[in-house]
């Protein structure tokens, strides 16, 4: 029996790459999450044969209790809500790798010190992980504030606990109390929760990625103490395709990720007056504007997500589009809160790719737009990036200055997460239209439909 | 072999085809290639499930259910986020509501 369960977890880990293989690229995709699903449900089947078990009520319970929560839960958020979904169930992941090292801790039978140190550095990276993701949930979510959170001497502190965690960890090796699995994983709890109190909402999607990272790494490691071949492969290659993952996106946001763990990021103030006026326009002279033009290119950003306005803003661009409008999508890479998160909401609203444009292909059209329209975009459309010694210098940004005139709907006067005051704001061809970016849209659709 | 080595030589080969798969991977599929990787590492459920199959006492059983439960989430959780998020990129480009 157990043959044929080693058998079928050595296909489970094929499949999994193989499926990860197919969803990197946009035509294979779908097929590949179908793959990896049916490959863990039959994993999680067979793993019922294991020779020797007990507690199978209790493990069925469970099962039918973590799958039905997390399923309905997906199943029912937002689109705009995905980013800390994947947050929760990562943590969740870290949290299941601490659970196996804590009951394996408490056993102590390991069959050499080495798998129990990788046990030990697996639980500390697990609790780390879960509590982390937790935390970067509560703050997308908005259950606590986004901004960072700084307090004196917070690095050393964070250290500190860190050294803790690990010293307690090291010590475990030769005394395995319970009291001190308890201190250690208390140790690499409030460790995972310091370390994320820093980070900024921007920043949460390179954060997240990175947390997936470790979560993987993890369960790696627990694979090879409790010696389970498709924990240590999936784990394994989710680790490394993680890592690569964060690097890319943080390579996508011009940040570091050395920068981005520290923290802090949009807590100073950039200093440096800006000139001219914020200048207000209204919804009927906005329609006209949008009404008679030849070419619209529309800036979507965090502002469109949070407003849920992806369906009025396909509304509107049907309804230009009616008028003989030529109508763009200019899809900055890191617009919202994750990499790709404008495409999936456009999608969800039905807007056709073709008209959705990188940010290398959409920047030379500017000059030729009549009017471009963002919607909640704040950063990535700051032409301060241009300039040397800004906090965003660098970045590359859609060139929305360069468009003959600009609308700009926006909630309020405040500033992009980066806190950089935004120059394309007080241009001389720029008007601010304030408002809920949804309710913004509905307007406009209804006075362009009197024009 | 000594299975030591043996295991240093699967997380190599494995931490390296992690690499492999990911990389030239397009920026708007970077979401959902995370949320699906998260999928991946919900196996842990099946490690949760061998530990709790062999747990002992109260504490081990009471845990080793607190494993299950988020590994459980964890997959069903990350795959039908991924699913979701997928199911965007499959629809025809001309096609609506």
């Amino acid at each position: 029996m157990d043959t044929f369960v080693q058998l079928v977890y050595f296909l489970t880990a094929l499949v999994f790459i193989l499926g990860l293989r197919r969803m990197s690229a946009p035509g294979t995709a779908r097929s590949g999450i179908v793959w990896a699903g049916l490959a863990m449900a039959a994993a999680t089947l067979v793993t019922f044969l294991t020779p020797d078990m007990q507690n199978f009520g209790l493990m069925l319970v469970a099962i039918v209790l973590g799958t039905v929560v997390a399923w309905v839960a997906a199943k029912r958020v937002a689109m705009t809500d995905m980013p800390q979904m994947v947050a929760v169930y990562n943590g969740m992941g870290g949290g299941a790798a601490g659970s196996i090292a804590a009951v394996e801790l408490l056993r102590g039978e390991f069959e050499s010190t080495g798998l129990m140190a990788l046990a030990v550095l697996g639980a500390l990276i697990g609790a780390v992980s879960f509590a982390g993701s937790l935390m970067a949930f509560a703050k997308l979510q908005g259950l606590i504030s986004s901004r960072p959170l700084i307090f004196p001497a917070q690095r050393p502190f964070n250290l500190a606990v860190l050294l803790v965690a690990v010293g307690v960890g090291v010590w475990l090796l030769r005394d395995d109390a319970a009291a001190f699995i308890l201190l250690f994983f208390v140790a690499a709890l409030a460790f995972g929760v310091l370390v994320t109190l820093p980070i900024g909402g921007g920043d949460m999607p390179v954060v997240i990625s990175l947390f997936n990272a470790l979560t993987g790494l993890a369960v790696g490691f627990e694979g090879f103490a409790i010696g389970n071949a498709a924990l240590i492969v999936a784990g394994t290659v989710v680790g490394a395709a993680g890592t690569l993952l964060t690097v890319l996106m943080a390579r996508a946001m011009n940040r570091s990720i050395a920068s981005v763990v520290l923290g802090g990021f949009g807590v100073e103030q950039a200093g440096g007056e800006v000139k001219g006026s914020l200048k207000p326009i209204e919804v009927e002279d906005a329609a006209v504007l949008l009404g008679y033009a030849s070419k619209v290119i529309f800036v979507p950003g965090y502002g469109m997500a949070v407003a849920q306005a992806q369906h009025k803003l396909r509304e509107l661009s049907d309804l230009l589009e009616s008028k003989g409008v030529e109508v763009k999508y200019a899809i900055h890479p890191v617009a919202g809160r994750m990499p790709g998160h404008m495409n999936v909401l456009l999608a969800e609203a039905g807007v056709a790719y073709e008209k959705l444009y990188d940010l290398e292909e959409i920047n030379p059209e500017f000059p030729t737009a009549d009017v471009a329209v963002v919607i909640g975009a704040n950063d990535v459309v700051n032409p301060a990036a241009h300039r040397q010694g800004s906090p965003l210098y660098g970045m590359p940004i859609l060139d929305v200055d360069k468009a003959q005139n600009a609308i700009v709907i926006k909630r309020g006067q405040g500033k992009g997460f980066a806190g950089v005051e935004n120059e394309l704001f007080y241009a001389e061809n720029t008007r601010m239209l304030y408002g809920d970016a949804q309710n913004v849209l509905g307007k406009l659709v209804q006075a362009l439909k009197r024009l | 072999m000594d299975s030591t080595w043996a295991a240093l030589y699967i997380f190599l080969l494995a931490a390296f085809t992690g690499y492999e798969v990911i990389s030239r991977v397009p920026v708007i599929l970077h979401t959902p290639l995370m949320s699906g990787s998260n999928f991946v590492h919900g196996v842990v459920l099946v490690g949760a499930m061998v530990v709790l199959g062999h747990a002992d006492t109260a504490l081990e059983r009471a845990i080793g259910f607190i494993g299950v439960v988020l590994g459980a989430a964890n997959a069903a959780g990350g795959y039908a986020v991924t699913e979701r998020m997928l199911e965007m990129f499959e629809r025809k480009p001309k096609g609506g509501q």
